[in-house]
């Protein structure tokens, strides 16, 4: 028997507030596997508190949300934390690397809460910053090295376990047009070779060059654009 | 239907709604080496700080280490001091009488005691009134504070004394101007040897030194002492022939029951006329002294370990308040907050316990000094560096706890947002 694939990002009626301040509301997304899309929108859309919630880094105040299949209210701490580690790869606008620490072991650190041995973390760390474009760079500080590099290697931790999700907050935020553009140019990449790829962004133009758009303003999905047929999907669904 | 499977509004199309759900996903376990690794990050990015706080318990640790290591190190000095010199050494000297008059021992106290079965000598000396002096030039006040006793002749295998130049008296030259000097008598003389030609001014005529005694720990008293012939200061230095003290070794086993009889047996009808004292015991009460010391030093000691774990404490609170982006970028890679507690649980241990090992380390380098100065074989009891390093640890876990949990609390959105 032929079931379809749960997608990687489901969210039913997702609302989040802050005290009284509506972060989110109402938000319907479904993110099928090996999808590459934007969430656009200006700054106190939404984007943020979206990325947070679909990473499970932040729970809904009313709503569900299914990672992969999970539905995450159902986990409890410890469980959300191995989907994050095993499913989710994020990237962040301010990289996150830590001074005096070789782009070699950051990258390996990506793979520290997966049980993994550290030489085999390392193996793998080295292959990831090669896949990145970064293999001459292995023993690198983050001083040593640009902001496309450093945000190439935070790419590298991210999808050094190579997670089906990979989450990037403006990506491309803290670099110059030519680095950004290089670090696009990965992100595609990596949706080519099979990984589901969100960008939060703000800049329209990046939004604009990705198959699919999801427009925020002011906490509620204004457009979507590019969404896949569910049916098309189906067929192409995992056997199990 | 599964617990994990999201249940979600109805009307819209979701056709992998009937696909098995994926097993639940679970957290690996970081291994011990990963957990001392990551703890120990945080420390090697900051070593002045770590140093500092540290320094805090080492000195704490050092200082207890510094008590318990000086203090055995003496005992086992007394200890082998002690046995030495034997602890079967018994004085006896008159007390008072009832009247506050000064009392006699009598003259025969030394045959009495010397009678008893459980002991195996007895001597005595008899105080003089005459001084002694360098020459005859000297000033008669200017006694230096020494007295000139009367020995008998088989004094020296009671007190253990050593000779250290020329003879100990004898038969002979006990009833001739003979004198052997004490250590501290030679020493304020300023005589170094003995011979026919050393002569000193001793009741008004020359004696000459046959002998010199080397210092005698047990019995201090007799190192200002110089010792003539019982014979020779009965006849011309106007001794009374009375003893003043006797000196007596028992059998070891029975030094208790010896102490005991002395008493009745010198003085059967006034008993306690008669003071009986064991040096070997005002050696040990002198030790004994020294305890208190050592119970300050140990109090203050507690205090620096006190200090130190609120250093160690506050390290940490600043430490996790620093890594908050830190802490969210963990999170993000699916670190649970277990692991987040235990990564600073054991930045706070590897801390203290690095102070740990800093003040024990310390602590046998203050001993060491201590006790070389001293002349004592130093001694740093094993069960005294593990409880400080236990004891470090405890110090280290108490004060990571509240930062540890603290850090793991946080909510990974706000910590990621700090930056």
């Amino acid at each position: 028997m032929t079931f379809a694939a749960h997608p990687v990002i489901e969210l039913a009626g997702v609302s989040k507030l802050y005290g009284d301040v509506a972060a989110l509301v109402e938000a319907d997304l479904v993110v099928h596997r090996g999808e590459m899309l934007a969430v656009v929108g200006p700054s106190g859309s939404g984007k943020s508190t979206m990325l947070n919630i679909m990473g499970t880094l932040d729970l809904p105040s009313s709503g569900t949300v299914a990672i992969a299949g999970h539905a995450v209210d159902s986990l409890n701490d410890r469980e959300l934390s191995a989907l994050r580690a095993g499913t989710i790869g994020f990237v962040f606008q301010q990289f996150h690397l830590a001074s005096g620490v070789s782009a070699l072991d950051s990258v390996a650190d990506g793979l520290l809460y997966s049980g993994r041995p550290r030489r085999e973390r390392r193996r793998v760390a080295e292959a990831a910053l090669r896949r990145v474009g970064l293999g001459h760079r292995l023993l690198h500080e983050p001083q040593q090295l640009s902001g496309g590099e450093k945000q190439r290697v935070a790419i590298a931790r991210a999808v050094v376990g190579d997670p089906p999700l990979l989450l990037a907050d403006e990506p491309t935020g803290a670099l110059d047009s030519r680095s950004g553009a290089v670090v696009m140019e990965l992100l595609h990449e990596l949706h080519e070779a099979g990984t589901t790829v969100v960008v939060i962004t703000h800049d329209r133009d990046i939004a604009a060059s990705l198959p699919r758009e999801v427009r925020l303003r002011d906490g509620r999905i204004e457009h979507d654009a590019g969404s896949p047929e569910p049916r098309a999907l189906v067929r192409a669904g995992v056997a199990r | 239907m599964s617990t994990t499977q999201a249940s979600l509004p109805a009307g819209r199309e979701r056709p992998w709604a009937e696909s098995p759900p994926p097993p639940r996903p679970r957290a690996a376990r970081l291994s011990l080496s990963d957990v001392a690794r990551v703890g120990g990050w945080g420390l090697r990015s900051r070593p002045m700080r770590v140093f500092l706080s540290a320094l805090g318990i080492a000195i704490g640790i050092a200082a207890m280490i510094g008590v318990v290591g000086i203090s055995t190190s003496s005992t086992n000095d007394l200890n082998k001091k002690l046995s030495a010199l034997g602890t079967n050494l018994l004085t006896v000297a008159p007390g008072t009488t009832m009247n506050g008059s000064n009392a006699h021992l009598s003259k025969d106290a030394v045959a009495m005691i010397a009678n008893r079965p459980e002991v195996i000598s007895a001597s005595a000396t008899g105080t003089t009134d005459v001084k002694i002096y360098r020459n005859d030039h000297i000033p008669a006040v200017e006694s230096g504070g020494l007295t000139v006793s009367a020995a008998r002749t088989d004094l020296l295998r009671s007190i253990g004394g050593q000779i250290v130049d020329g003879r100990w008296l004898n038969g002979a030259t006990s009833r001739f101007p003979a004198v052997v000097l004490g250590s501290e008598t030679a020493r304020s003389l300023g005589i170094h040897q003995a011979g026919p030609e050393v002569q000193v001014w001793l009741g008004n005529r020359w004696f000459t030194v046959v002998g010199l005694l080397a210092h005698n720990q047990l019995l201090p008293a007799l190192d200002t002492q110089a010792f003539v012939g019982w014979q020779v200061a009965e006849k011309e230095l106007s001794f009374d022939g009375y003893p003043t003290t006797v000196y007596t070794r028992a059998k070891d086993a029975d030094v208790e029951k010896v102490h005991a009889v002395l008493g009745p047996t010198v003085s059967p009808e006034d008993p306690n006329e008669v003071n009986v004292s064991r040096p070997s015991d005002a050696l040990a009460a002198k030790q004994a002294t020294d305890s208190a010391l050592s119970g300050l030093l140990v109090g203050l000691g507690g205090v620096a370990l006190l200090v130190g774990g609120v250093g160690v404490a506050n390290t940490m609170v600043i430490s996790v308040l620093e890594r908050r982006s830190e802490i969210g970028l963990r999170r993000s890679l699916g670190a649970t907050r277990g692991q987040i507690r235990i990564q600073f649980l054991a930045e706070a241990l590897l801390l203290s316990g690095l102070g740990g090992v800093g003040g024990v380390l310390l602590g046998i380098g203050v001993t060491g000094g201590y006790a070389t100065y001293q002349g004592w074989a130093v001694l740093v009891p094993l069960w005294a560096m593990v409880g400080g390093l236990a004891a470090t640890l405890v110090i280290g876990g108490l004060a990571g706890f509240y930062p540890a949990v603290r850090a793991a609390r946080l909510p990974p959105t706000e910590a990621l947002a700090t930056n």
